[in-house]
């Protein structure tokens, strides 16, 4: 869906562009391939660590370790495990319906979410050629304060804190 | 050879040399990792080809001066409703935000914005809320809103300033 879209458009926006001025538009090719190239060794490195983690931790043995008794030490967890995982939104959030359904606090759901999308250890590689390796981290670790942030208040608002 | 290619050539040869480990201790373990790793950089080349040239267009033939009326100095709090609606329709994988973070940079968006752009890519995505509420319930996404939109914002408007003044850039 996202990849029809995204083409379709990027097509269209072209044509238009090369009908308006051909040199420009080359330009824009040249700017595009340069750039793309110049981010690809990171990437590659990013997939390559994600493909490590997923497959010694793929989505339903991470979440045997979201279950636990103590739901302060779960959250915790689940916010350290949403930085290191890398799971798609159309995965993830089932898997927080699932997880909800078996008796994980909403809370620790929260963490876990938020973390996973907020946080990145994984980028880090794609983020630092960008923002540089102290504003990536600083980026990574306010990320990881909120994420934590909206699992205690949601916590509170599901009344399973006080 | 400058230190980011020496850095660089040390990373791959750990990789490669935790790959040869893991074939020894695992023999199961590289095909399955070389397939998960197939089918992400399938997704990924899915997606980025068009991010870039999409960011390119904007580069050639967005007005510099548009950018900054709106998400420059001169912008106002409006840049951030802004900031927050382009987060929020940002398409594939986070880092997409990456690229056109450095390119909204370098047309003159301020970086107060541009980390609230950041930041809002990561939370507000449209699609993945829809998601969300319909698994999780509409109150829990409205939590999650409540509270980190008020944040993401302040956190970034203090990283933004504080960088503004150790002349902080982003590379493209």
């Amino acid at each position: 869906m996202e990849f029809i879209i995204l083409s379709s458009l990027t097509a269209v926006l072209l044509l238009i562009s090369f009908l308006k001025d051909r040199k420009k538009s080359m330009k824009a090719l040249k700017m595009a391939g340069k750039r793309l190239l110049k981010i690809v060794p990171m990437i590659l490195i990013m997939v390559i660590l994600i493909a490590i983690i997923l497959y010694y931790f793929p989505p339903d043995v991470m979440s045997r370790y979201l279950g636990g008794e103590n739901r302060w030490l779960a959250m915790l967890s689940a916010t350290v495990l949403g930085t290191i995982a890398l799971i798609p939104g159309f995965i993830a959030f089932p898997l927080g319906g699932v997880l909800r359904d078996s008796g994980v606090p909403y809370m620790v759901i929260a963490a876990f979410t938020s973390s996973l999308m907020m946080v990145g250890l994984l980028t880090l590689p794609v983020e630092k050629q960008y923002l540089g390796m102290k504003v990536s981290l600083l980026r990574n670790l306010v990320s990881f304060v909120i994420a934590l942030t909206v699992a205690v208040v949601t916590g509170i608002c599901y009344g399973e804190i006080f | 050879m400058n230190r980011k290619t020496i850095s660089l050539t040390v990373i791959i040869i750990i990789c490669m040399g935790a790959l040869a480990a893991l074939f020894v201790l695992d023999p199961e373990a590289p095909g399955a990792i070389g397939r998960i790793f197939a089918s992400n950089i399938l997704s990924m080349l899915k997606i980025l080809p068009f991010v870039f040239i999409l960011i390119a267009l904007f580069d050639v033939w967005v007005n510099r001066e548009i950018i900054e009326r709106h998400l420059g100095e001169e912008g106002g709090a409006v840049s951030f409703l802004w900031a927050v609606l382009l987060g929020g329709t940002t398409v594939g994988p986070m880092i997409v935000c990456l690229p056109v973070a450095a390119a909204l940079y370098k047309k003159g968006a301020r970086l107060t914005v541009i980390f609230t752009y950041i930041a809002a890519s990561t939370v507000v995505r449209v699609p993945m809320t829809l998601f969300e509420s319909s698994y999780l319930g509409v109150k829990f996404t409205i939590i999650r809103y409540a509270v980190s939109l008020p944040l993401i914002i302040g956190t970034s408007v203090l990283m933004g300033r504080g960088l503004q003044k150790k002349n902080y850039e982003i590379k493209e």
